[in-house]
């Protein structure tokens, strides 16, 4: 059960805008991704507009606005695995599962994120799903590796 | 009295008078030259990680355990080998360690049985470890004689992939924070400065700031309170230098903060980590705690009148963040945008109190000077740039990972000496040095020397420290317009310049990257009308932005037009790419021999460019094909050839 947000806010002090980034890590933490209660709930307790924190926390890669989906899919786009084929990885991924980076299907299973460097640039193009990582995969390789996770979602 | 109780009375305080002889064997085994029972360190930093050793870690454990052999596990950082990953060393009582290459969970078995019947297999082994206290293996060569360690000088990764990074006993055994209390004991905060100035430690961030001057100007501010941040952010997408220090030896980085921090006056120091660098976060945290418990940070330290205190922030990841004053901006909490400068930060800073921000090594590098004097250090490099730099080598070149060079080092001897090469036996064809904004260095440059200097001159920048190597196979005009796509959707958006330029820029490249749909006088004409505005675009973002980011984000774009100009014309006026790396500008066509009439592409093709019966080889209509490959991706007889 995840911590109700009024409870979270509390751990960080009232009204002090510095505690708006921890806050706000530690409810994405909690819940995969920032909704509007989360924010206006924040907002109040932190003497902060609404439109000002959806503002400070769009400008972040690291928050989310939807949910993830079961198997959150991250594909390295960093400069080797660019010169590995990671764009065409990319699309491919893009098509098999019919929606863009940064989005999730529609049945909740997969989402998609392009992240930099993951640190693996000898074996690249690397893929990461929840946390299990894929080397060297091919644009022809990747719908098995989806597949695989469709079967078990 | 235990370990913690020895280190804290004998070790730390530096007394003059040796310790014991039991002391001094106390801590052999703390630094593992004096074991008992076998030791088997596992590569387990972010690179190791994804090759597989959680698997080779959990191998390793059923292995002990179900032979009932007694032995320690260590997990250590990276030691600069990513390519060898996952590593694992074992080091016999009384025996030099060794180290064995890709071993993964399979391999983990027939290695320990051979290792611990006392003989060392024949694949996979990679090295021995010299040491004077222990016996060598036979025919197993010394690691710092390979040919990727030979030319290394390494003092901020000394101790990175060897040491237990969870443990501050190790280090403390190995001589660590002694320096720190030395420091807080012996020296004013002056001083340390001076000697800091002394020693001609530049920041390698990027920027090249010297790190004395800055200190010397925070030290000097008059203010209630100062802060120290370490930018741990490494938002460069190809680079991973600062989290390999933090997660192989992240007590060096450590001692650096406390001393600098001391230095400038403050009491408080934030380290800036990236959010999704998981374990170096963690490392840090378990890391600031063992400080605590040896009372190394706190309310007078040592009883020396000092209060310290480490504060970790999570980095909500962007690249602009890794500036310093938008990274002091969102440390506020507000939008990481960077700020005019001056009032530079070590005026007025975090919470418009002096704050000194200095990246991961060069806070790593501080120890190295004040425990053994300023001029240790600056004898090594060249006249203006001092020391080592560290590099995160990655692309084409035979070995990619982590070397430490002193400055001055050329990237021949880089790419050819260290680092083996380039795969496959390929060509040469440029080396990106600095990160997205940095530029790229051709053949006709290997010579330059890498330091600041030298790489001004050739206008290049050092940057933080992120080595691309590129092969025949790469093309410069998809790598400027990859570099432009990453600044365009990282800029802040504050300046519109660098907002709207780099889009721009990016457009123009996607243009002539683009296949036209209609040769007709308009799409031409745009081509060439963007490439002659490239370059006149280029000045202005240069000349009118605030920041770093958008002063140096035409880099890739005019260091690739300088030096492959041919590449970029030949996509425009003959429409070819060389490396074959632009889809849409291939030529396809099938081999009429291979081809088996299997309608396979037929089928897929998007714009019914391919005629042909079936069972009868097929045609592709040059006219029609807009180059995506789709044929060529589905054909399982490989009659789809590239032109
Ligand atoms: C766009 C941009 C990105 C930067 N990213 C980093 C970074 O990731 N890490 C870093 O240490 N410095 C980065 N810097 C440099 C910092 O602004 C700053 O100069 C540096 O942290 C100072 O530390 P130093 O004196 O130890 O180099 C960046 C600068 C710019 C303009
Ligand atoms: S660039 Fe993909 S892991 Fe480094």
């Amino acid at each position: 059960m995840p911590v109700p947000i009024d409870e979270l806010v509390t751990r960080y002090k009232r009204g002090v805008p510095e505690s708006l980034l921890p806050l706000l890590q530690e409810i994405q933490a909690e819940f995969g991704f920032l909704n509007e209660e989360a924010i206006v709930t924040v907002g109040l307790y932190l003497n902060l507009p609404a439109s000002k924190i959806y503002g400070i926390a769009t400008f972040f890669d690291q928050f989310r606005f939807v949910s993830q989906g079961r198997y959150h899919l991250r594909v390295c786009r960093g400069t080797a695995c660019h010169m590995n084929g990671s764009a065409s990885v990319l699309r491919e991924v893009e098509k098999i599962l019919k929606i863009n980076e940064g989005q999730t299907t529609r049945d909740g299973h997969f989402s998609l994120e392009a992240v930099g460097c993951m640190g693996a640039c000898s074996n690249g193009p690397v893929i990461n799903i929840n946390g299990e990582f894929h080397n060297a995969v091919t644009s022809a390789g990747i719908a098995a590796i989806i597949d695989q996770f469709r079967k078990k979602a | 009295m235990d370990d913690k109780e020895i280190l804290i009375s004998e070790v730390l305080p530096g007394k003059t008078v040796l310790p014991d002889k039991q002391t001094l064997d106390r801590l052999a085994v703390l630094r593992h030259d004096k074991i008992k029972i076998p030791v088997i360190y596992i590569g387990s930093g972010t690179c190791g990680m994804v090759a597989g050793a959680a698997d080779t870690i959990s191998a390793t454990r059923k292995y002990i355990e179900e032979k009932k052999i007694v032995a320690d596990i260590i997990e250590v950082g990276c030691i600069g080998l990513c390519s060898f990953e996952p590593m694992l060393d074992v080091q016999l009582p009384g025996k030099a360690r060794v180290s064995f290459r890709n071993i993964v969970a399979e391999n983990v078995e027939s290695l320990l049985d051979d290792v611990f019947n006392g003989e060392i297999p024949k694949e996979n082994v990679l090295a021995q470890f010299p040491n004077e206290l222990h016996d060598p293996w036979d025919g197993v060569p010394n690691i710092e004689k390979l040919p990727f360690f030979a030319l290394q000088h390494r003092i901020v990764l000394k101790h990175c992939g060897r040491i237990n990074p969870g443990s501050i006993e190790e280090y403390i055994a190995r001589g660590g924070y002694q320096t720190y209390l030395k420091c807080v004991n012996n020296y004013t905060s002056e001083r340390i400065c001076e000697l800091v100035d002394e020693s001609g430690l530049r920041g390698r961030g990027g920027g090249g700031y010297a790190t004395g001057k800055k200190w010397i100007m925070a030290n000097n501010t008059v203010s209630d309170q100062k802060y120290l941040i370490c930018n741990a952010a490494e938002s460069d997408p190809g680079a991973f230098m600062d989290r390999a220090v933090i997660e192989g030896d992240p007590h060096l980085l450590l001692e650096g903060i406390v001393i600098a921090a001391y230095a400038i006056g403050a009491t408080k120091a934030y380290i800036y980590v990236m959010a999704d660098y998981g374990l170096a976060y963690n490392r840090l945290r378990i890391s600031i705690d063992q400080m605590k418990q040896y009372g190394l940070i706190g309310y007078n330290v040592f009883g020396s009148g000092v209060d310290m205190q480490i504060l970790l922030v999570k980095g909500p990841g962007a690249f602009v963040c890794g500036e310093e004053t938008a990274l002091i901006r969102s440390i506020e909490g507000k939008r990481g945008m960077p700020e005019p400068k001056p009032p530079f930060p070590a005026i007025e800073g975090l919470f418009k109190r002096p704050t000194v921000v200095n990246n991961v090594e060069t806070l790593a590098n501080v120890p190295f000077i004040l425990k053994h004097g300023p001029q240790k250090f600056n004898v090594i490099g060249t006249p203006n740039s001092k020391g080592t730099k560290v590099f995160a080598l990655s692309g084409k070149s035979m070995m990619t990972g982590l070397i430490e060079v002193p400055m001055g080092t050329t990237l021949r001897d880089i790419i050819f000496k260290i680092a083996g090469g380039i795969q496959e036996g390929k060509d040469f064809k440029a080396v990106q040095i600095g990160g997205p904004s940095g530029s790229c260095i051709p053949v006709q440059q290997l010579d330059l020397q890498v330091d600041y200097e030298s790489l001004w001159d050739a206008g290049a920048i050092m940057g933080s420290g992120g080595l691309v190597v590129m092969d025949e196979n790469t093309c410069m005009v998809d790598m400027a317009k990859f570099f432009m796509n990453f600044l365009n959707k990282e800029s802040c958006g504050k300046c519109i310049p660098c907002r709207e330029g780099t889009r721009r820029i990016h457009e123009i490249l996607e243009n002539i990257t683009r296949r036209p749909s209609t040769e007709s006088g308009h799409d031409t004409l745009e081509r060439f009308k963007g490439i002659m505005q490239l370059e006149g675009l280029s000045e202005v973002i240069r000349d009118t932005s605030l920041c770093g980011l958008g002063q140096t984000a035409p880099n890739p774009l005019m260091s690739a037009l300088t030096w492959f100009r041919d590449e970029f014309e030949e996509h425009i006026f003959d429409r070819k790419c060389r490396a074959g790396v632009c889809k849409e500008l291939r030529v396809y066509y099938i081999d009429v021999d291979k081809c088996t009439g299997c309608v396979a592409c037929l089928r897929k093709c998007p714009t019914n460019a391919i005629v042909g019966q079936p069972r009868q080889p097929h045609f592709i209509v040059e006219d029609k094909c807009i180059g995506c490959g789709m044929c060529f991706d589905v054909c399982k007889f490989v009659a789809v050839m590239v032109k």
